[in-house]
């Protein structure tokens, strides 16, 4: 459904160099990516800020031209058959928005409809679809200036999906929702993925969309794809590390448990780091209640720009898929 | 004091950041320069004189004018930070500082008339002065009296900017007052066509209100047909309203302060 | 072709939208029309004022240059009317929403185009079509058919060839941020320009709105066919006859700017 090879693109900034002078520099903003999505299939697009995620995108999506590289996209070739790519894609900017400011929301999927052509009685049944899914009812009339973040991330997603894309790519769709609409995000975009083989690229920070959602993980850094593969294979290998905050009744001396070592220390507030194929958490947090007046604890996970550190740390190369 | 040197100096400097843009500016003040400039040409050609003004009085006010308006600040985007600051509620906390609001936001205007009088008014008069044909006064006086209307015409154009932004405590939107105000501004600070062209009463009464003091008053002391007959007549008027619209702005200072701390804002 | 015709779905239904939302401060919105007019018709003060002085500008009578105003500004104001939402054109680049833009499966200009319709510069019209009465009331015009059903082409003609050549001038956002400023100065000052008769401007202006932005067939050339005047700049008389033809030529140079300039967008990058 997706291919990419050699993909490469090049951006030319000017950079001040003293009071009037301009420097040409030359940035490669992606360095030679290639991967390849089947149909059907939900993938997670991860990177630190700045490592190229947007710029690929905006490829796939036929917003940017690469300066190099073969892409196709349902079969298609996004610089030159833009209007036609269009029609077969969806797009939900996690930061945009692609509804109309401020006209009711009904009058923006209205507005679509006559966009993307579809036919009326299958927009009614997606509409019905969707409105059912994601409790739309409520908000129908809304102006869409007037909705909360997240129901307006609802319309943006009914308004991606409502002319049955092949492919949809999502670009941050759970960011700044509480954790109950992050969850129903999720599971909306499960259920799709399954019911109607939409085809996914999600882009996102955060870890738990990807855990939920996606087999496959690809990971990019500084325009290079640093990891193309299973996300439990990524846990395995880099992301053992986990972290227990732990707050004491008092200041005391950094804890000696067996399984963890404390890697700093803040008044009665410790930090305890941990493999999790050596302790479990639970084994931990008895060790330290046995040892200390444990008032209260929390578990970080390994932060995606933590893997990506520790990646590049090892020297890992991508591995082929 | 010291302090209002500094703040004078940030309003220079937020202007001659962006030369990009000065040059557009002083691009646009060209072309409508040209553009008027011709148009008076073609009416002084049905007669010698209006008003009191020649064709070379004519051309040199509005190429003067067209330099003045980034001095005095006719339009500009700077017109309604403070208005912004206003109806966030970021007022607030510039009200706390041991800064006088008014006289703050005032030195950095100055700042930026400074530079705008260097980069934009001065190069738009010069460059006028080689096209066409204009009156070029030769005593002293007359250029240093026209200096000091222009350096008055800035706390007169700033206490009417101040009074309007201020309106953003009381009005949700700033657009209607200000379109109101940037329309008579139009006609009345002689933008359009020197004052001098409106017949008789409608003449005097324009110079009388302030909008003839940000503009009319110092090209009318240059070309040598200030109201009244002498500059100082001009001069007593731009002080006067200087004065004036300072007042009348503290007294709305502090009425939307006050409005302010009652809304716990 | 099917494409156009789901663009001029979406626009109408657009356009019905914004001009309902007004309608229901009905009040409100006639108090902005009153106020819009109002203060365009400030514009024409200094017309006013002008031959309040002299008798004649150019060898144009008053009534003549009204008749200039008129259609200059019946045009524009049906161009701003239409797409005056192009001043927030860079805006739009820089938060992003020309790349939703080219995620839609419709030509990009159209979009942009039809992206906002504002029902309150309707006012702008309204004070043209007061000017354009007063001027027909002060002209003594000898009436043909052509002549009558010139005026309202003139403004059609106009109105596309404003909006040609602000769309031209936007697609400056694409390359740079700062100096938008310039884009106002051409916009608002053809538009102005326009509004005198050409003749009184200097050789080189004349050739520039002639033969490069052709601002002059926005009222000049009309107005001389209309008012059986000779005054054709030097040029074949027969040109006041070119309005319409101008006005597609003109806009099939602005499609061509507009699209390199996307061209150059997709490109150079976001």
């Amino acid at each position: 459904m997706i291919e990419l090879e050699g993909i490469e693109k090049r951006f030319v900034v000017r950079v001040k160099t003293g009071r009037l002078r301009r420097e040409r520099r030359e940035v490669m903003a992606v360095a030679g990516i290639s991967f390849s999505i089947e149909p059907g299939a939900m993938v997670g697009y991860v990177g630190p800020n700045g490592a190229g995620k947007s710029t690929t995108v905006k490829m796939l999506t036929g917003i940017l031209v690469p300066s190099a590289g073969r892409l196709r996209v349902g079969g298609l070739d996004p610089p030159r058959q833009r209007i036609e790519l269009a029609r077969r894609i969806g797009v939900v900017f996690g930061q945009r928005s692609q509804l109309w400011w401020d006209l009711p929301l009904a009058d923006s999927f209205d507005l679509l409809r006559h966009i993307y052509r579809v036919p009326e009685r299958r927009h009614r049944e997606n509409l019905d679809r969707f409105t059912q899914t994601l409790a739309l009812d409520d908000f129908l009339s809304t102006p869409v200036r007037q909705l909360s973040l997240g129901q307006r991330m609802r319309g943006e997603l009914t308004a991606a999906l409502l002319h049955d894309p092949e492919i949809v790519f999502l670009d941050e769709p759970t960011i700044g929702l509480d954790v109950v609409a992050k969850a129903a995000v999720r599971e909306f975009l499960a259920e799709v993925n399954r019911e109607r083989g939409v085809t996914v690229l999600l882009t996102t920070h955060d870890l738990a969309d990807i855990e939920r959602l996606c087999s496959r993980l690809l990971i990019i850094d500084h325009g290079r794809l640093i990891w193309d593969g299973g996300l439990d294979e990524l846990k395995r290998r880099y992301g053992q590390e986990r972290t227990m905050i732990v707050d004491l009744e008092e200041a005391a001396p950094p804890l000696d448990v067996p399984g963890a070592r404390v890697v700093r220390v803040d008044g009665p507030r410790q930090w305890l780091s941990f493999r999790r194929d050596e302790t479990s958490a639970a084994e931990l947090t008895a060790a330290v209640a046995a040892r200390s007046h444990l008032v209260d604890l929390a578990i970080e996970e390994t932060e995606i720009e933590e893997i990506v550190r520790r990646i590049y740390a090892t020297g890992a190369t991508p591995p082929v898929s | 004091m010291r302090l209002y040197f500094e703040l004078a100096r940030r309003g220079y400097r937020r202007y001659s950041a962006y030369p990009a843009a000065t040059v557009a500016g002083l691009f646009t003040n060209i072309f409508f320069g040209l553009l008027l400039a011709y148009i008076l040409l073609a009416v002084y050609a049905e007669t010698d004189e209006i008003g009191g003004y020649d064709v070379r009085d004519a051309i040199a006010y509005v190429w003067i004018s067209q330099g003045l308006f980034s001095v005095v600040a006719i339009f500009g985007p700077s017109w309604f930070d403070l208005a912004i600051r206003v109806r966030s509620g970021d007022v607030a906390t510039d009200l706390q500082r041991p800064l006088d609001l008014q006289l703050s936001t005032l030195a950095q205007d100055v700042g930026r008339a400074w530079y705008q009088l260097f980069f934009r008014a001065i190069p738009q008069f010069v460059l006028g002065a080689i096209i066409f044909e204009i009156t070029i006064p030769n005593e002293a006086g007359r250029w240093l009296l026209f200096a000091v209307s222009i350096a008055l015409a800035i706390p007169v154009s700033f206490g009417i900017r101040f009074m309007l932004n201020l309106c953003s405590f009381w009005l949700l939107d700033h657009r209607g007052p200000t379109l109101l105000a940037l329309a008579l501004n139009n006609v009345l600070s002689g933008m359009i066509v020197p004052l001098a062209f409106f017949p008789g009463s409608l003449d005097t009464l324009a110079r009388l209100l302030p909008f003839a003091s940000m503009l009319q008053a110092p090209i009318d002391i240059y070309v040598g047909e200030p109201i009244g007959g002498n500059a100082a007549t001009a001069l007593t008027l731009q002080v006067g309203w200087a004065v004036a619209l300072y007042l009348m702005g503290r007294m709305m200072l502090a009425a939307g302060t006050r409005k302010l701390v009652l809304q716990g804002g | 072709m099917a494409d156009l015709r789901a663009l001029a779905a979406v626009y109408v239904r657009l356009v019905a939208s914004r001009i309902r939302a007004h309608l229901e401060y009905p009040v409100s919105f006639s108090l902005q029309l009153v106020g819009t007019a109002l203060l365009t018709l400030i514009d024409f003060v200094a017309i006013a004022v002008i031959f309040v002085n002299v008798p004649e500008l150019g060898e144009w009578t008053v009534g003549e240059v009204a008749l200039l105003y008129a259609l200059a500004t019946i045009s524009f104001a049906l161009t701003d009317l239409a797409i005056g939402h192009l001043d927030l054109f860079p805006q739009m680049i820089r938060d992003g929403t020309f790349d939703q833009i080219l995620v839609r499966p419709l030509p990009s200009l159209l979009q942009v185009v039809t992206m906002d319709f504002a029902p309150r510069r309707i006012g702008k019209v309204i004070q043209g079509v007061v000017v354009l009465v007063l001027a027909l009331v002060l002209l003594d015009v000898d009436w043909t058919v052509a002549r009558a059903l010139a005026i309202p082409l003139a403004i059609a003609a106009g109105a596309i060839i404003y909006a040609s050549v602000w769309v031209a001038l936007a697609t400056i956002a694409f390359w740079i941020v700062d100096a938008i400023e310039v884009v106002n100065a051409f916009t608002y000052g053809g538009s102005f320009l326009s509004q005198y008769p050409i003749g009184i401007f200097a050789r080189w202006l004349q050739g520039l709105v002639v033969f490069v932005v052709p601002l002059a067939f926005v009222a000049y050339f009309p107005a001389l066919y209309v008012l059986g005047k000779d005054d054709a700049l030097g040029l074949p008389q027969a040109l006041s006859f070119a309005s319409p033809l101008v006005a597609v030529l003109a806009a099939l140079v602005a499609g061509a700017v507009w699209r390199n300039a996307v061209r150059h967008y997709r490109s150079a990058g976001g």
